[in-house]
Order: structure tokens, then sequence, then C-alpha cells
């Protein structure tokens, strides 16, 4: 079985209530393509913004001690879908090597941190390691004829020198995915633009602007659908899309999945299994066409 | 051996930080010194005085400078012990500045290093012997490598003294950079009507000799007598029946080849003579898109030339020039944009370069001077400028300034209000650097009489959106964010090495700088020598710099080159190796090492194989005589025994230190 991956899993806050969704399609999609996930036992938020805003040896010490559970499980690597706890996990692993820093952290934990667990976004793991040409070769249901429109979020890729993986600017790992389920993908010039981000509770003007200049582009770019990999970003897209259009103007209705639901779509998978009558905005339009090709 | 020791104090570079009377008086307890003081400035006047004096007054046979690094002021120092009478190899120096008082913070142990490191210089110089000379001729003719503006001005100066010239150039045309360019700043004048004239000069001095579309293949001996072997290539054109008329680029069938000069600008033929103006007015076949030498049919130029140069069998060759001394200005190329992904990564055909937009304003040109956008062909009328597209930002490893794209993109600015009256140009810079005379009056002009826009931040993004490419930037002096709807962006892309530069450089054993561009030999005052003696460097391959510094360069290392082969003969260095045949034992190893190729073989008196040393070949870099496993041959000036007797004043100290 040489071609088993195996992972500590990290859900993150998010996929256990607002974006279950992503976490049932990537846990699906996930073992459909032989990865096996396995959960961090008791594992905590990662202390998201407000942490790091107020203390950042609090922040990286959540981020730590998460990473000693996986440790502790066995586990060298852990992967989670949430850029957040991503980008939360890599900076507190980075920040943690410099000895005057850890000395801070390991006063907050009941053992101090060891370290030795890398942290990958599920999107890395899907395309850098299962890689496009295994998911193709398991398609099927084909995206046919679905122009999909690839979102990354400002997160996914930054910073640079944390996340080390696609380019910041122009990301095309999603890209491949997708077209590997047989999408077409057009080139997006706001794959790497913020939505906003948690701006909506403080100061929703500047999401609903944010996000939709991100839903009008999606649109010129003749989307059917776009694809998200953040739950944040997931969720000013299509949870406030009514906000938005009321905002702007506008009667935008492109549904926005997970890039985890339309793989595992196209997988053959129930959308029922991958959570999508979560989604705010109406897909049927999109599913129809699936079912139909 | 009676040894005179000088403590420099540099002021206070050295004496801040270092007991310089301490370290005279200790100097006094060395074998053989039998003089010691310390003055303010050695290389001073007085101070060399102070030394000359000593000399005469103490009978010294040598003397230990502890001072600067012997890079700034050996040369003096030997001068000095020279003209009180001894030879100029009786002098060591201690470099305790950049070794000891620059880097140190405590006194003490600053102290005692500089006293350490005059023992090691006085131990070497008790071994040191006089060294004399030879002399050797030298060749009255300059190789100038690159035929832009700053080559053409040094092959025409150096001509002009009366020496040779061999200007060689890789493209088939001179002018370079230059010859692409509409207008020049800050004067709004023609560009290829000033260097034209230029051009012509360099092709028909009597003393040049120009070799267009050629390439050094490599450049061996050393100054005042290098030989260089140059690359013919094929341009499958015979030069000498070649009139220029042009025919064959009109018959051309292979019309699709990309357009070098104009910058991707258009297309041309397989077949091209790039410009009207070009020197030599040759055409040149590229292989790539010719289709007689891709598919073996065609022929169309071959029929219509009348005078019967097309020749497709023509192979590159060889020709090898003997020369004094070489001057390299091989210029400069354009950072390429694609690396900002930021701004369409090279993907939106309406974000062009700033000289693709040159060579759109040349009435020359492929657009006959008329402003296009490539999307569309209409005229924009909106016309925004990024600066510092790959200058000034680290992120993309290119943390310098490109030195001269304000300045062109003032002048495009202007010329774009020019040529489209009702449009409107924004530029968005960092700064606006405009140093040199008439240039900070000509960016105002452009803002005031042209009305430029100028928006002090960066762009963050370009993209497009409704047949126009929206520029989103930053207004740091008004703290806040501002879109442009823009037609047409320019992006003045920053000034790189060019991609042969690294390999020039190990040709001609020069270095190249963290950004490689080639090294000069001191940043201030030795700006266009190299550290290999012979070879000067002019322009933009030395650093970005517009056509003016350029030009004040060309004639600065053609001044250089003219007094070095003025002389007749010049002096070799005798610190250079020598091997002892009887201790030979023909193993060849140096042979082997010589990174100079100075080690020959020969065959000794006994008849047996031996090293010998090419003298005049022999850089001194001593790493024959490290591997020789006989000791059998030998750097002048820096023998074994003089080597072990530094090492063993210095650890003597050592050992006497960790018995107490």
């Amino acid at each position: 079985m040489s071609d088993r991956i195996s992972y500590a899993y990290y859900p993150g806050c998010s996929q256990t209530g607002s974006a279950i969704d992503y976490d049932m399609s990537t846990r699906e999609v996930m073992r459909d393509l032989g990865v096996e996930l396995n959960e961090v036992p008791d594992w905590t938020c990662c202390g998201s913004s407000p942490a790091h805003a107020i203390d950042g040896a609090l922040s990286a010490a959540l981020s730590a001690r998460n990473l000693e559970q996986a440790r502790t499980m066995g586990a060298g690597r852990l992967t989670t879908p949430c850029p957040s706890c991503l980008a939360n996990l890599r900076t507190a692993a980075r920040k943690l090597r410099a000895p005057l820093f850890k000395e801070r952290v390991d006063r907050l934990l009941d053992e101090p941190y060891q370290g030795g667990v890398t942290a990958k976004s599920t999107l890395e793991v899907l395309f850098a390691e299962v890689g496009p040409e295994k998911v193709a070769a398991r398609v099927i249901l084909p995206l046919t004829g679905l122009k999909i429109v690839p979102y990354y979020g400002c997160l996914t890729t930054r910073l640079k020198e944390v996340m080390q993986f696609d380019s910041e600017e122009n990301p095309v790992s999603m890209d491949a995915l997708l077209r590997a389920c047989g999408a077409e993908v057009p080139d997006f010039s706001f794959k790497t633009e913020c939505c906003g981000a948690s701006l909506a509770i403080p100061k929703k003007d500047a999401v609903v602007a944010l996000s939709g200049k991100i839903m009008e582009m999606a649109r010129l770019a003749g989307a059917d659908a776009v694809a998200v990999a953040c739950p944040l970003c997931q969720m000013n897209l299509d949870l406030r899309r009514g906000q938005i259009n009321r905002a702007m103007g506008t009667r935008n209705d492109i549904p926005v999945f997970y890039f985890t639901q339309l793989i595992g779509l196209a997988l053959g998978f129930a959308p029922d299994k991958l959570g999508v009558g979560k989604l705010c905005v109406n897909p049927k339009r999109v599913l129809d066409r699936i079912v139909r090709s | 051996m009676r040894i005179g020791v000088f403590v420099c104090h540099c002021g206070s570079n050295i004496a801040a930080r270092v007991n310089c009377a301490e370290v005279a008086k200790a100097a006094l307890n060395f074998p053989d010194v039998v003089f010691a003081t310390d003055e303010v400035y050695m290389c001073s006047e007085p101070g060399q005085e102070s030394i000359r004096k000593a000399i005469v007054e103490h009978r010294l046979d040598g003397v230990v400078v502890a001072s600067c690094s012997p890079r700034m002021h050996e040369v003096t120092f030997r001068r000095t012990v020279e003209r009180a009478g001894l030879n100029r190899y009786m002098v060591e120096m201690a470099n305790i500045r950049e070794h000891v008082s620059w880097i140190g913070h405590d006194k003490d142990s600053n102290t005692r290093k500089a006293i350490d490191l005059v023992r090691i210089a006085a131990a070497k110089l008790r071994r040191d012997k006089p060294l004399t000379f030879k002399t050797f001729e030298v060749v009255k003719k300059v190789l100038v490598v690159g035929g832009g503006v700053a080559g053409i001005q040094a092959a025409l100066d150096c001509a002009d003294a009366g020496l040779d010239v061999v200007l060689v150039e890789r493209k088939s045309t001179i002018g370079g950079r230059m010859a692409q360019l509409d207008k020049t700043f800050p004067t709004v004048d023609c560009s290829t009507c000033v260097l034209g004239p230029k051009m012509v000069d360099a092709a028909q001095h009597t003393r040049i000799s120009l070799m267009a579309y050629s390439e050094i293949e490599d450049v061996s001996g050393y100054v005042g007598n290098f030989t260089a072997r140059i690359k013919r290539k094929a341009s499958y054109v015979d030069f000498s029946k070649c009139t220029g008329c042009g025919l064959c680029t009109e018959k051309c069938p292979s019309k699709k080849t990309f357009d070098d000069f104009n910058e991707g600008v258009g297309t041309t033929t397989a077949i091209n003579i790039p410009f009207p103006q070009a020197i030599p007015k040759k055409a040149v076949i590229n292989p790539a898109t010719c289709l007689k030498l891709t598919k073996g049919k065609c022929g169309a130029c071959a029929k219509v030339c009348p005078t019967g140069a097309i020749n497709f069998d023509m192979r590159e060759e060889i020709v090898e020039e003997r020369v004094g001394a070489v001057i390299a200005a091989t210029g400069y190329d354009l950072f390429d944009h694609s690396k900002y992904e930021e701004y369409g990564g090279g993907k939106l055909p309406d974000v062009i370069t700033s000289i693709q937009y040159e060579r759109m304003l040349s009435a020359s040109g492929p657009t006959g001077g008329h402003v296009k956008r490539p999307s569309d062909g209409k005229e924009p009328k909106t016309v925004v400028f990024v600066s510092c597209v790959g200058s000034r930002d680290p992120a993309k490893g290119r943390p310098y300034c490109s030195n001269f794209c304000c300045m062109y993109i003032a002048k495009q600015s202007i010329l774009t209000k020019d040529h489209i009256p009702d449009s409107q140009s924004y530029v968005f810079y960092i700064d606006i650097r405009a140093p040199q005379k008439g240039y900070e009056e000509f960016t105002r002009r452009a803002q005031e009489e042209y009305g430029t826009r100028y928006i002090r931040g960066r762009v963050s993004k370009i993209y497009p959106e409704g047949g126009k490419l929206i520029v989103r930037g930053a207004d740091t002096l008004l703290g806040t964010q501002v879109e442009v709807q823009a037609d047409l962006v320019v992006l003045a892309v920053g000034v790189e090495p060019t991609p042969g530069a690294g390999k020039l450089a190990e040709k001609l054993r020069i270095s190249t700088d963290q950004n490689g561009f080639f090294m000069e030999s001191h940043p201030k005052l030795r700006p266009v020598e190299t550290n290999t003696a012979g070879v000067f460097l002019a322009g933009a391959c030395q650093g970005p710099k517009d056509i003016p510094a350029s030009v004040a360069q060309g004639s600065a290392a053609a001044g250089k080159a003219i007094s070095l082969l003025a002389r007749e003969r010049l002096e070799a260095d005798p610190q250079v190796s020598h091997v002892n045949p009887k201790r030979c034992v023909g193993c060849m190893k140096c042979v082997r090492v010589c990174p100079f190729k100075a080690i020959k073989e020969t065959t000794g008196r006994d008849g047996l194989p031996k090293a010998e040393v090419i003298e005049a070949m022999c850089q001194g870099c001593g790493i024959c005589s490290v591997v020789c496993p006989q000791g059998a041959v030998q750097l002048e000036h820096f023998k074994d025994d003089q080597i072990l007797a530094e090492v063993e004043a210095l650890c003597r100290t050592w050992v006497a230190k960790s018995c107490e």
C-alpha cells in the first residue's frame, strides 16, 4: 500500500459549524482518493484572528498545543481545510524556532513544545500529493461544460514565506484540480483578492463592497459557479449575497461551492453527502447540469 | 637586518580602538626591529617623509607599515621605500584597520591583536628578498566588446588617439539600446539623429575594425598581450557582397519572425535588416524561421539578391585578434515583467514595457509613430506608467534602483501628449529621481506643462474590465487607494545585466557584483578599472546608467586604455611562481591546477619531464605551490619559508599565552 497517504486532521472551529459542509466534503473526497485523515484528539480553537491580534504568544500556544496533540498521536504531518487555521499553525511553528519566543510560549503550555509536525492545507495535499491526474482518473461525473471560477482568498498562498505553496499572486493549484474534474476554468484576476474577512462584523459595508466586486468579476468571467477554499470567504460570498445584491443593486445568483464539494460531485458523491444543501445561494442549476451530462 | 615599524592612527579610525603607541613600543622587542614609531596619517606627505627619513637615519633594510588594507595603500608605501633607496618589495603591511579597529570594540584585545599582526609582518619581512621586474612589449590595439553608445565612444576615443580598435558587436548592427529609442531626455532630441553620426564615424574610422554579428569566444593572455578568439556567427549573408538594398526582406515569405529590434511590437521577416540606419547595413537570416534553413525549400532571397550575397552553407568562424587592452561595454537587459503576476504576468496584451512603447513612439518603428493598443489597434486616451517594475523590489530579487526610468517615464508622458493631445497620462512612482543637470526641470515640465498626473504609490494590481485596464494602487500622499481606468499601461521595467554577462566575466577573469553587473576595481576611485589589469568597463554593464553617463564612462575607459598603451613596455610583476627543476618530480599536478594555463611541461637537462612556469602568464595565485608535493614550485614573495615564518610568529605567542 505504497500510495496510502495518512495525515492528522485538524478541522478547525468553522468546520464544526458554519462550514460543516466543507468538513463533510473534505472527509469524503479525501477518503475516496486514498488519504487517511485521523482527527487530532481533543483539539482546540487556533485562536483565529483575535488571539494573534492581542497576544502573539497566546496565539502560538494554541497552535503549538494542537501540533503537539498531533505529534503525540504519532503523526508527522497535519492537514486542515481552513487557510486561517493553517496560517496560525504554520506561523506558530516558524516563530517557535526562536528560543526566546519558545520560552514565552512554553510557559503557557503544560508540556514544552517539541515540534516536528508539518501543517499543510487540504488543497496542497490534494494538489501536490494526490495530484490532478489521480483525481481525473477517479472522476465519474465530469463537470464538463461548467465554467468554474477558482477563488483562493487572500490567505491560502500568503504570506509567501509562511505558506510556501503555489504562487502568491496567481495560484493555479485549484485551477488544475477543477480542470481535472472536467470543468472549464477561465482566467480570473481576482483569485487572491480579499473578501473583507472578519470585517463583516465591525464594518459590513467594506465586506459587501469587496465581496460584491469579487462576485461581479466572477460574473464578468462567465462563471457558472465559484469554487472557494476558505470558510470565511464562502460565508461572505454566499451567506451575504442578499446584502451584496441589495447594496450593489445586482441580482447575482452564482452559487459558491467549496472546491472539495465540486471535486466530490465529480467523484460521484450524492450532494447531501457533501453538505451541498447547506449553501445559501441555490446551486440547483449547477447540480442539474452535472447530472445531465 | 634592520627593520622599522610604523604604526598609523588613521585619524581616529585606528587610534580610537587600538593603542598605537603601545603597538609601536611592543614592536621594538621583535627580532631585528631597530626602530618603531606611530603617526596620525602614515599615508600623508609628512607620514611618508617620516618613513623615508627613518630609512636613511636608521639605515633600515625593510619597513613594516601597520595601517589599512594593502589593497588601499600597499602601492603607496612601496613607492615611499623606493624613494628612500630600498627595493619596493621590502615593505610589509599589517592591516590593523579593516582587520582590527573597524571590527573589534575592546581596545585592549584590539591592541593585542594589532601587536600580533605586526609581529607576523616583521617575521615575514626578515625573509623578504629584493625582487626585480622584467619588462615586456605591449600590443597597441584595443578590443571593445559591445557596440552600444558606450562602446562606440570608447572605440572612437581610442582610435582618435592612434590605437587600433576591434569593435565586436553581438547583434547585426551597432547602436545598442540607444538606437531603439525615439527621443532622449531632457532635451527631447531625436536619439538616432545624435547617435547615427557616431555610428557612421565608428564604421568609417580607418583604425576601427568593426565585427558585427560576432561574439567573444575566449580571451587568454595578460595585460598588454591578450589574445581574443572572436566567433563570427553564421549570418548566411556575405557581408562583403551585401549592399543593404533590402530587396530580400521584401520577398521573404516568412513574415512572422519575432522582431528583436522592435521588442516584439509587430513582426519581421526571417531575413532582416533591423532598421534603416543600421551599421553595418547588412541583412542577416534568422535560422529559426527561415524556410530554406528549416524546411529546405524557398530561397527567395537568394533569387532576388542582385549581388549574390546569400550563402545558406555559411558556418560560423573563429577569428583571432591580439590586443593590449579590453574594454567591456556590453550594456544591459530588461527585467521580465511576467514575474509580476499581479500585473497580469505578461498575459494582458495592453500592458507593455517601456521599450516597447518607445518603439511605438518612434516614427521609424513598426506602427510608424502611431500609438496603438496591441489588443485592438485603437489609440489610447488614458495611459498609465508604472515605475520600479523590477527595481527597488527586494521581494523580486531586484533591490537596486535602475537609475534612468524616472526620466524616460517623464519623457514618454510628454511624448504621449504630443502624439495624442486629448490624452491623459498617470505615473505611479515611489520617488522621482532626477538628480542630473536639467533633469528636475524636465520632470516638472511633464507635470506642469503637459499635465501628467503623478501619484506617489505602488500599483498593487492591474486587471481587465470592460475593455479597459483597471490599475489599482495606493496614493500614499492622500493615504487612500486609487483606481485608474487605463487604455494602455506602460511598465517601466528595471535594468538587469545581459544574459551573457556572467560568462563574459569568466572569460575576462573579472568579477561581478551581487546583482550580476561587472565589478569595478574601486567604487569611487577606480570606477572604470577592473581587478584584472588591462580590462576596463564602460556603460551599463557596470550598473544602470543613462546615455550621458555611459558616454562619459566610454571616454573614461578609453582614457585608461590609452594611458596604459602609451607606454612601449610594461613592467612584469615579479611575484610569480618558479619551479626548481632539481626538486621537480614531473608529476604535473601544478599544470593541471593552474587556472591561467601558465605552467607547461618541458624536458629537463636530465631528459626527464619537468614543469615550467610561463612568467608572463602567471598571475601569482599560488595554487601550484600548494599542490606541489615536493615544494619545488615556489611563489616569489610568498615562499614556504616566508609563510611558515608568519605562522611561527603567530603560534609562538599563542603557545606562550597558553603556558601562562
